[in-house]
């Protein structure tokens, strides 16, 4: 099981708890496992986030690996100027 | 995938100052700008902007105006196709109103015409009959419940209940127990802060020449820092497919953020497509300032619980940033990067998106970060001054560094900022002594920084040289960069390789050029194309002598049997393979397409001493050093001037830049002389300590660098003019008259 | 509004092009001649983006009417090399650095090259005043100010 970080104002969708656990190897597949477990997080996901996972922010990577003890802090799509 | 990609090594090529390849272009005026081509019947297309900052619209007649001869297509907002759904239908509203004014200068209607004065006067012809709605320009009414509403029906989920439907977003970040966190502290500051919009201020106004033919293929020329986010923009809210566009960018005369989206070509290819002739478009100055994408104004409310000898023990900011009349995301890295610097137990930063009448937000420069960074370290400087602490070792105090929980969630990597505060603190500039009038200003300043999406290729001539051909414009001599690490991996002279930036058609898709990427991902696609060719030409090689591939190794441009057991076989070099190789296979490149990640946060830390005239309230600057971590410096040419350039940026909006918004809700300044940018005898030299902390994720340890330099300016100029004039400063810019007021306010 | 006939120099090569009474200098050097190394960042001359010589006289082309030119010598950035030749400004400007963009380069050249001709040494704090009528957005001025100051003492010793 993967330990999610959920950032704070997304944590109304995930009935206020910081952390989710799910079963997932990747970085889509983290987000599909959140999907399923609150449905709520389905807007701002298909809206597009990114995710630090063991201290790298990855931006947006579907099949990036994920361990089980891995770090997973779930952020907002990272923007640029 | 990323972290173990950088390996150390001893460089031929990267680290040296070598000619840029554009540089001559650009020195004799040869270099071709958006405003720069031309295209046989040609028309001139120009916009009529609404003088009213929201109003509606309830017609638009343009029979006048289609008569004149010489006019040959007039559009307006019904025009549209409407295929655009998200951000494609926000920026297909900004560039040419549906309905509603909704800011000074917003577009209602576009002309393309024979000559400019034909355009002009086709403009003067058009009749609009508006309709006048309440406007909002402040922010802080913006908030204020009863304010004028923008849009109706967008009100942000979350958004605090004693705040207005203006409000569009809301977020929050953080972690620990703040209450707690505040118990322990002997000190706690409570403070208000505001910045003003800025504008990126680049010299060159946005441009574009559009072909739109009745085949439904448009070719489309302009100054853009990505032309495939245009051809994808275009292509959305004309309803075309991308492979009917093609994007080709010319050299770009600045972009900072404020290229990085599309206010005219869209209009372009309509008019285009409905004239049957390439129509120009340039923008004026006028426009620039109106219609295209200032950052976002702030209103930042900051809690810093200290103890007296330095330890933060918790941190609480809410940020309101306006951003024009659409929603935008900015608040989601100005709350995550607000206390990103530190190694807190305790912290949150919440953030609101507030519309106004006012032109749809683009990014500059680290978007967000600078606005949220001002207001926190303002007022750790404040405490420190109040607790009798210096600046620089309560940041050492708190800094964040490897191991930390960010204040934005992931734990940190190896990370640049301690030794960027030991560097300042031993700089001869941190004890350097101040005289009357004089004072010292300190702060820190961070960024992201990302990767994205890239295509490379790089092609190996039959003579010898290599071509690199890469999708991102070039905002600050990245040409160069990626030459080099062509040439470090290939073993090539440096000159021995070209770097060209293709258009649309040529290459896979490239993200934009911002997120301080280019050196760093494209350059990461650039080393694996290199290889990629290497391997290839090794495998040649081994063909030629007829031993096993692995059998080969690349050293210095040349083939070479691996070890005794291989062959004596002549080392053979890259030209000699090149000349060979319709022979012994076919052309030879390398290529690459990746997302790339892995991309290192970057940290800097700014010092100013700058003088106050107590009579004016004029500012001087009189020393400025940047430090900055760059991960590796391919050229240290362009990092200083990337460190150089975003401070001055700063420097700018921290003692003059701002729009100024009339009570018609209007833009009073509109143009150079009183928007006023630093200029040469504003300013001292910039000093620069470069350090390199590698990043991992990069095989020679490239952190971006373009935009954390703009971050610490505002803070380090607040903190100087506080010292130098014994009142604390909470708003930007921080104009002579404002200082004045501070002065006699004492 | 019928057209003015213009007869000028320029870079030293006799020119003829026909101008509206209120074109601008600016708008003839590019959209007539295709010179379109001055550039307009604001149309103002605020920014000094369009900077050429009159008669030897540094101006902003946006401020001037092309009519003006009739009769007088105009030179632009596209006249500094000769040649192959690059002229040492441009140079300079290469070895330091003292571009990024690029676009206000070409203005930046003129005026550095005008006041050099009024004035061969001059200090760092008048080449900044010079210039101040210049507008960089990308360098912070550092750099470029090295390379004027470097370029007037090579062409000191030439």
């Amino acid at each position: 099981m993967v330990k999610v970080q959920i950032w704070g104002s997304l944590r109304s969708m995930t009935d206020d708890c910081e952390f989710v656990e799910v079963e997932a190897s990747t970085f889509k597949g983290v987000l599909d496992a959140l999907v399923r477990a609150h449905p709520a997080l389905k807007e701002q996901i298909d809206a597009g986030v990114s995710m630090g996972i063991d201290g790298l922010i990855v931006r947006e990577s579907w099949f990036y690996p994920v361990k089980p003890d891995s770090e997973v802090v779930l952020m907002p799509l990272m923007q640029g100027g | 995938m990323a972290l173990d990609e950088y390996q150390k090594r001893d460089f031929k090529v990267i680290g040296k100052r070598v000619s840029r390849p554009d540089g001559i272009d650009k020195v004799t005026g040869r270099a071709l700008y958006g405003a720069d081509f031309y295209a046989p019947g040609m028309l001139v297309g120009k916009v009529l902007r609404s003088p009213h900052a929201h109003a509606k619209i309830n017609s638009i007649d343009t029979s006048a105006a289609a008569k004149l001869p010489g006019v040959k297509a007039i559009v307006t907002g019904n025009d549209w196709p409407g295929h655009a759904a998200g951000e494609a239908l926000m920026v297909q509203e900004n560039n040419l109103a549906m309905g509603k004014a909704l800011f000074d200068g917003h577009g209602v209607a576009a002309v393309a015409a024979t000559s400019p004065d034909v355009a002009d006067a086709a403009l003067k012809l058009i009749k609009v009959d508006y309709e006048l709605l309440p406007h909002v320009t402040d922010i802080a009414e913006a908030v204020k419940p009863g304010s004028p509403i923008v849009t109706e029906g967008v009100r942000g989920k979350k958004v605090p209940e004693d705040m207005s439907d203006n409000c569009t977003g809301y977020c929050a970040f953080g972690h620990g127990d703040l209450e707690a966190g505040f118990a322990k502290a002997d000190l706690i500051l409570e403070r208000t802060f505001k910045t003003s919009s800025t504008h990126q201020g680049y010299i060159e106004p946005h441009a574009c020449l559009a072909t739109f033919g009745p085949d439904g293929r448009a070719d489309l020329f302009c100054c853009t820092q990505g032309h495939y986010y245009i051809r994808q923009l275009c292509a959305e809210i004309l309803g075309l497919d991308q492979s009917s566009i093609r994007v080709t960018a010319s050299e770009i005369g600045g972009g900072f953020g404020g290229k990085t989206t599309a206010f005219i070509e869209p209009i372009a290819m309509l008019l285009s497509q409905k004239a049957g002739r390439p129509v120009k478009m340039v923008m004026t100055r006028d426009e620039v300032f109106k219609a295209t994408g200032p950052t976002v104004a702030s209103m930042s409310d900051i809690k810093i619980g200290m103890t007296s000898d330095g330890k933060i023990t918790a941190a609480e900011a809410l940020i309101r940033y306006e951003g024009g009349a659409w929603h935008n995301d900015t608040i989601y890295p100005g709350a995550q990067s607000a206390f990103a610097c530190y190694d807190l137990e305790a912290v949150m930063a919440r953030g609101v998106n507030v519309l106004t009448n006012r032109p749809k937000q683009a990014a500059y420069r680290a978007p967000g970060a600078p606005q949220s960074i001002y207001a926190v370290e303002s007022v750790i400087d404040e405490m420190c001054q109040q607790l009798g602490l210096d600046p620089i070792d309560t940041r050492l105090k708190n800094a964040a560094k490897k191991g930390t929980k960010s204040s934005y969630g992931p734990t940190y990597d190896e990370i640049g900022l301690i030794p960027l505060l030991e560097a300042a603190k031993a700089h001869p500039h941190y004890s350097a002594p101040l005289g009357k009038n004089q004072g010292r200003g300190f702060s820190c300043g961070f960024w992201f920084n990302f990767g994205g999406e890239t295509s490379v290729t790089l092609g190996i001539n039959f003579d010898g040289t290599a071509t690199l051909v890469e999708g991102n414009p070039d905002i600050g001599g990245s040409r160069a960069s990626m030459s080099m690490m062509a040439a470090e991996e290939l073993g090539i002279p440096y000159e021995k390789v070209r770097t060209v930036i293709a258009d649309t058609a040529s290459l896979g898709h490239n993200e934009v050029s911002h997120g301080s990427r280019v050196t760093f991902a494209v350059g990461l696609a650039t080393i694996k194309a290199a290889r990629a060719a290497i391997k290839e030409m090794c495998r040649r090689a081994a063909a030629v002598w007829g031993i096993d591939e692995d059998a080969v190794v690349w050293e210095d441009g040349f083939a070479k049997p691996a070890g005794p057991n291989a062959g004596d076989h002549e080392p053979m070099s890259l030209a000699e393979i090149a000349k060979n190789s319709p022979r012994t296979g076919g052309p030879i490149s390398g290529h690459h397409e990746v997302t790339a990640e892995g991309a290192g946060v970057s940290f800097g830390v700014h010092l100013c001493d700058l003088e106050v005239d107590p009579e004016t309230g004029a500012t001087e600057v009189k020393r400025y050093t940047v430090f900055q971590d760059a991960g590796k410096a391919i050229h240290p040419d362009y990092v200083e001037g990337q460190m150089q350039g975003g401070a001055v940026q700063g420097i700018g909006w921290a003692l003059n830049e701002e729009y100024i918004y009339g009570s018609d809700g209007r833009l009073q300044n509109a143009g150079f002389l009183d928007y006023r940018i630093p200029v040469a005898s504003d300013l001292p030299k910039i000093d620069t300590v470069i350090l390199e902390i590698p990043n991992p994720g990069h095989p020679y340890g490239v952190r971006g660098v373009g935009e954390t330099g703009i971050v610490p300016p505002l803070a380090a100029l607040s903190n100087a003019v506080s010292h130098a004039i014994g009142k604390r400063m909470f708003e930007l810019p921080m104009s002579p008259p404002r200082i004045l007021a501070a002065i006699k306010d004492a | 509004m019928s057209n003015i006939h213009v007869t000028t120099k320029i870079n030293g090569d006799e020119t003829e092009f026909l101008a509206r009474a209120d074109e601008t200098l600016l708008d003839a050097l590019r959209d007539r001649l295709r010179l379109t190394g001055a550039k307009e960042g604001c149309g103002t001359g605020d920014c000094g983006a369009c900077s050429v010589t009159l008669d030897g006289r540094l101006v902003c082309s946006c401020l001037v009417l092309a009519a003006e030119a009739n009769g007088k010598a105009v030179n632009t950035v596209e006249g500094m090399a000769e040649g192959e030749t690059l002229h040492p400004l441009q140079q300079k400007f290469l070895d330091h650095a003292a571009l990024q963009c690029g676009i206000c380069t070409p203005g930046i050249l003129v005026a550095a090259k005008s006041l050099l001709a009024k004035n061969p040494d001059p200090t760092e704090t008048e080449v900044r005043y010079w210039l101040a009528g210049n507008l960089c957005r990308c360098t912070g001025y550092d750099k470029i100010i090295n390379a004027v100051m470097d370029a007037a003492a090579e062409m000191r010793r030439a």
